[in-house]
């Protein structure tokens, strides 16, 4: 299931969850996992620059989805305390987070800043 | 062109923009792309009529939305950046467009100040948040701290314990600022205890929040140190108005003069809501500025092209 679900380059934010994150690390060189929740006003907001950043950056780099709410190891083992909160993984490591909406030309920036 | 650009996505925007569209005024609503409207962050708001039950801010966003769109509203989602006088209105730059209009409705609210002590900015997203509906269900059985004894605050302190083990409000007074409903409620609850006149002074932790200390407001050099994991700030609002220094009158701390009919100190520029210099900030008082500043703006341009849209005292 796993190999199905992590496909070479893809051009849409992947879902991940507690079980197979590690497995999309360690596939990913380049990773970025939107931790987000249903009652999370500002997540609603980033989930679209998400998905465009995705497709935009295709081959660069991945994006993945994360729902905290059914995903409570996730939340605990990387101490996310405020959402929205994106995890950046380079090579099988975590290098950083970004915490807060912002718009797509900022968290672009952002995520460059990890390059 | 347009004929009026609303700035601003909050109950007081959403409503002048029911109010323009529904009197066919080409109407532009530029809602921010990633500041939505602090009302969208409320748990519950029981106090704006119709609502019996209470509704989330969220929601009530959510159907005012709705129904601006049934009217026409067209709605760009971009972050302003500049507002010019030009010879025929007003133009606005937003995330790299340029749109024209001949009046301006300005609604873009205020944002959650912040203590500015050591550890704030460090620690925000680690302990330190603004959003209690956000990230209060990541401190279950946690003890948790919550800055400020208005309506906000308490509120806040009511919905975090769902999930806290224990929630400390620290107020700078003596008593709360807090509507009586809502004092009452705090004060009966278990989960709730009270630091009076206590100000923070630094927040601590290394990668996550380990505690704060608390000084006395009467008495600097009594400090107080308290293990917390939350820390959740609610001591009051600064308005989003600072794109528009020396173009319309602005108080000291920044909020937009209006007079009664919501026109600011520039022709064709009106403002309505939180970001407006008015006695009461509550959804259902940003509603009624937001529906007389578009009918001072209609009323604006009909002066302008000589016409008339129609009659307004009608339902």
């Amino acid at each position: 299931m796993a190999e199905e679900k992590f496909v070479d380059n893809p051009d849409t934010a992947l879902t991940v969850n507690d079980d197979d994150i590690d497995a999309a690390i360690a596939k990913y060189p380049f990773l970025v996992v939107d931790c987000w929740a249903e009652w999370c006003g500002p997540c609603k907001m980033l989930g679209p620059i998400i998905e465009s950043l995705a497709g935009k950056l295709q081959g660069e780099i991945v994006f993945a989805k994360l729902d905290v709410e059914s995903n409570p190891q996730t939340s605990s083992k990387y101490g996310i305390r405020s959402i929205p909160n994106l995890l950046v993984f380079k090579n099988g490591q975590k290098v950083g987070d970004i915490v807060g909406a912002m718009p797509e030309d900022k968290l672009m920036e952002r995520i460059n800043g990890f390059k | 062109m347009y004929d009026t650009i609303i700035i601003g996505s909050g109950p007081a925007g959403l409503t002048a923009g029911i109010y323009a569209s529904r009197a066919n005024m080409k109407t532009l609503m530029i809602a921010s792309a990633f500041n939505p409207s602090l009302i969208t962050t409320t748990d519950m708001v029981e106090n704006y009529p119709g609502f019996p039950d209470g509704i989330t801010g969220f929601e009530l966003i959510d159907l005012f939305t709705k129904q601006a769109k049934k009217f026409g509203l067209e709605i760009v989602e971009k972050d302003v950046s500049t507002v010019t006088k030009t010879a025929e209105g007003w133009e606005v730059s937003a995330g790299g467009e340029t749109y024209r209009s001949l009046a301006l409705i300005i609604a873009t609210g205020t944002e959650y100040a912040h203590l500015n002590v050591p550890g704030e900015e460090e620690l925000t997203g680690r302990g330190v948040s603004y959003c209690a509906t956000c990230d209060g269900p990541f401190y279950r059985d946690s003890r948790v701290v919550v800055v400020g004894g208005g309506d906000t605050a308490v509120q806040e302190a009511l919905f975090l314990t769902r999930f806290a083990s224990e929630v400390i409000i620290i107020h700078r007074r003596d008593r709360l600022r807090a509507t009586a409903i809502l004092q009452e409620r705090a004060s009966a609850h278990e989960k709730i205890r009270f630091e009076w006149n206590a100000v923070v002074e630094k927040i601590t932790g290394d990668t996550a929040v380990k505690g704060i200390v608390l000084q006395d407001v009467n008495d600097p050099d009594r400090k107080k140190t308290l293990e917390v994991e939350g820390v959740f700030v609610f001591t009051g609002y600064i308005p989003n108005t600072s794109f528009l220094k020396g173009i319309v009158d602005l108080d000291d701390v920044g909020y937009i003069r209006v007079d009664e009919n919501m026109s600011t100190s520039a022709p064709g520029v009106f403002a309505c809501g939180d970001c407006t210099k008015k006695l009461l900030r509550q959804v259902v008082t940003a509603c009624g500025d937001g529906a007389t500043a578009a009918f001072a703006a209609e009323q604006y341009i009909s002066d302008l092209k000589g016409t008339s849209y129609g009659s307004w005292n009608k339902p």
